[in-house]
């Protein structure tokens, strides 16, 4: 088989061709969500392919039913993956360093957490945060969007600690200074990536959670958009150009991350399952 | 003080005698400190993961009523819970459609997900920014993703029955509405969202295969199939398991998604154990009727995970 040049090149230029074709099929759902969005008066009809103007009533709509549960979904959000992030950083240097007893066990133990179907983890907790007052509440909410992200930061962060060279930490110790002050001034700024990684992962499970917020708040207390959203459909059927306008509106964190930290997603899905 | 850490090795360099008791307790001192950082984060998973598995065996020998959550009151009541839910059709149904569900999501995702790994595998102009491209559906939320798909499925003016409709093929199709096409529906909509991930950790996986493994097998004047079948998927094996765990981990429990896309319905044709343990419990307020299916859930999850350690044992050693 002795390509030549041309016929090679030509060969890459029709690969190119198939992928976007590829691309084209899967990303048609969120065009056509954009699509339909910008055609809010299109509700019994069938949407046209392209929009014919540019009807922004639609988002104002949404913005106006939604916006306020769009602000709840940041705030639980951030909260979450501020708890992630200060459960799971220690945790995790401390299973790539010290050498517990008991280490691999806990880390066993995070990786059999991923086993556990959150409907089931709902149903238990669901009677506790009536117990507890925590039903319909950001803390609440925060809490169990945490148990999301923690496991899976544990892991991905424990992976890159380990690779932290010890005389590192052996030189800060003799410096004098003690296991916390290590932690923050030496671990922490050199595992920069893995938390960044981490921290938007947690950031994308408590924002995409849909579950817990369904589950956990029997109120319009604290209500996020995905929640926001479903009920929505319930109740306004006929307005599917709002019910699209929010859902776009739901979806600008995930496209702003991937053009913005597209490395950092890509070294989490394949960091967080392969190690 | 007595030692009681003299079971570290360490401790033969140190001398044992009370002469010394500062290094023992300085060392005593330190492993609590160092316990310190692990602790919040197994306190954390202990409550929110082995603390709600062993309250969800308790509460599925309860008797929960509407009335439980102004009462507290939920009495003890044997294995009724149990023997109602196992009684139950719906149950049965839940199961088969769980099992199928499952299984079809995962032979579409993985097989798409290969097929696309191996193609952006070759370098191409804009293969990469194409390839990170098809990550945006996974980022959406799931829900939002379901009831987009919703629209798309609407049996009279969704767009896709519109444009089978100008081909003749069938425009009328009810996707979502008959109970014999809403599974099916709604595991191709699952497959779709599927492929990404399965892309991304295969293609992670295939470049991981040494390029001479590839020149030898060109040298042998190998086919591109053989080359496929005698090195690309036996060097990917490990990957493969990985995917394939996974996903059945994230797949068997589906919720967000019927939930979007049918509540469960037409007449429960995508009602899965999922759903069940959803709408026992929070629906019926019959939390412990939900708790019997969630077992069941966890059941097969770790009857999987079982399978899948024992498996990753025997390929180690």
């Amino acid at each position: 088989m002795a390509a030549h040049a041309p016929t090679a090149s030509r060969r890459r230029w029709g690969s190119t061709v198939a992928g976007l074709l590829v691309l084209a099929v899967m990303l048609f759902p969120l065009y056509w969500m954009l699509n339909t969005a910008l055609q809010p008066d299109s509700d019994l009809l069938q949407v046209d392919p392209v929009p014919t103007g540019l009807d922004l009533s639609g988002f104002s709509k949404a913005l106006g039913d939604q916006g306020g549960h769009l602000l709840t979904s940041l705030v639980v959000s951030f909260g979450a993956v501020a708890i992630c992030l200060a459960v799971s950083a220690p945790a995790a240097y401390g299973l790539a360093r010290f050498g517990l007893r008991g280490s691999r066990t806990i880390v066993f133990g995070t990786l059999i957490t991923q086993m556990v179907p959150g409907i089931v983890i709902a149903n238990a907790l669901y009677n506790s945060y009536v117990d507890l007052g925590l039903v319909n509440s950001y803390l609440g909410l925060m809490l169990a969007d945490a148990s999301l992200g923690i496991p899976f930061s544990i892991v991905l962060m424990r992976s890159f600690m380990v690779s932290i060279p010890g005389e590192v930490v052996e030189a800060a110790e003799i410096d004098g200074a003690g296991p916390v002050r290590v932690f923050l001034r030496v671990v922490l700024p050199m595992s920069r990536n893995a938390l960044i990684t981490s921290g938007l992962f947690a950031f994308l499970f408590a924002w995409s959670d849909f579950m817990f917020a369904l589950t956990l708040n029997t109120t319009d207390d604290v209500k996020p958009v995905t929640l926001g959203i479903y009920q929505y459909i319930g109740a306004h059927v006929g307005d599917w150009g709002a019910v699209m306008a929010a859902s776009v509106l739901s979806a600008v964190p995930a496209a702003v991350l991937l053009v913005l930290a597209q490395k950092y997603i890509a070294a989490g899905i394949t960091g967080g399952s392969v190690k | 003080m007595t030692t009681s850490t003299v079971t570290a090795p360490a401790s033969a360099k140190t001398p044992r005698k009370a002469a010394a008791p500062d290094p023992d307790r300085a060392r005593r001192r330190r492993r609590l400190a160092q316990w310190g950082f692990v602790a919040p984060a197994v306190a954390f998973m202990l409550l929110f993961f082995g603390y709600p598995l062993v309250r969800n065996v308790v509460m599925s020998f309860q008797h929960y009523t509407p009335k439980t959550f102004f009462t507290g009151e939920a009495p003890f009541n044997g294995t009724d819970n149990w023997a109602s839910v196992f009684q139950d059709v719906l149950f049965g149904k839940a199961l088969w459609h769980t099992l199928v569900f499952t299984a079809g999501s995962l032979l579409g995702q993985f097989c798409a997900g290969l097929a696309l790994a191996v193609f952006f595998n070759r370098r191409f102009p804009l293969g990469g920014v194409l390839r990170s491209l098809i990550l945006l559906p996974w980022l959406v939320p799931m829900v939002v993703s379901g009831i987009v798909w919703r629209r798309i499925l609407d049996q009279d003016t969704g767009v896709l029955n519109t444009f089978l409709d100008t081909f003749g093929l069938g425009g009328n199709t009810p996707w979502l509405t008959s109970p014999d096409m809403a599974l099916l529906s709604v595991i191709l909509v699952n497959i779709w969202i599927g492929i990404p991930f399965n892309m991304v950790i295969l293609y992670g996986g295939l470049q991981e295969i040494p390029k001479e493994l590839y020149e030898a097998a060109s040298l042998d004047g190998a086919s591109a199939w053989r080359t496929f079948r005698s090195v690309t998927l036996p060097m990917l094996k490990p990957v493969i398991t990985v995917v394939l765990v996974l996903g059945f981990m994230s797949t068997v429990k589906i919720l967000d998604l019927i939930l979007a896309l049918t509540d469960g319905g037409p007449a429960d044709a995508t009602q899965t154990l999922g759903t069940l343990t959803y709408q026992n419990s929070f629906v019926e307020l019959d939390f412990g009727a939900g708790a019997v299916v969630g077992n069941v859930l966890i059941l097969i999850s770790a009857v999987f995970a079982v399978f899948y350690l024992r498996a990753n044992r025997t390929e180690g050693k």
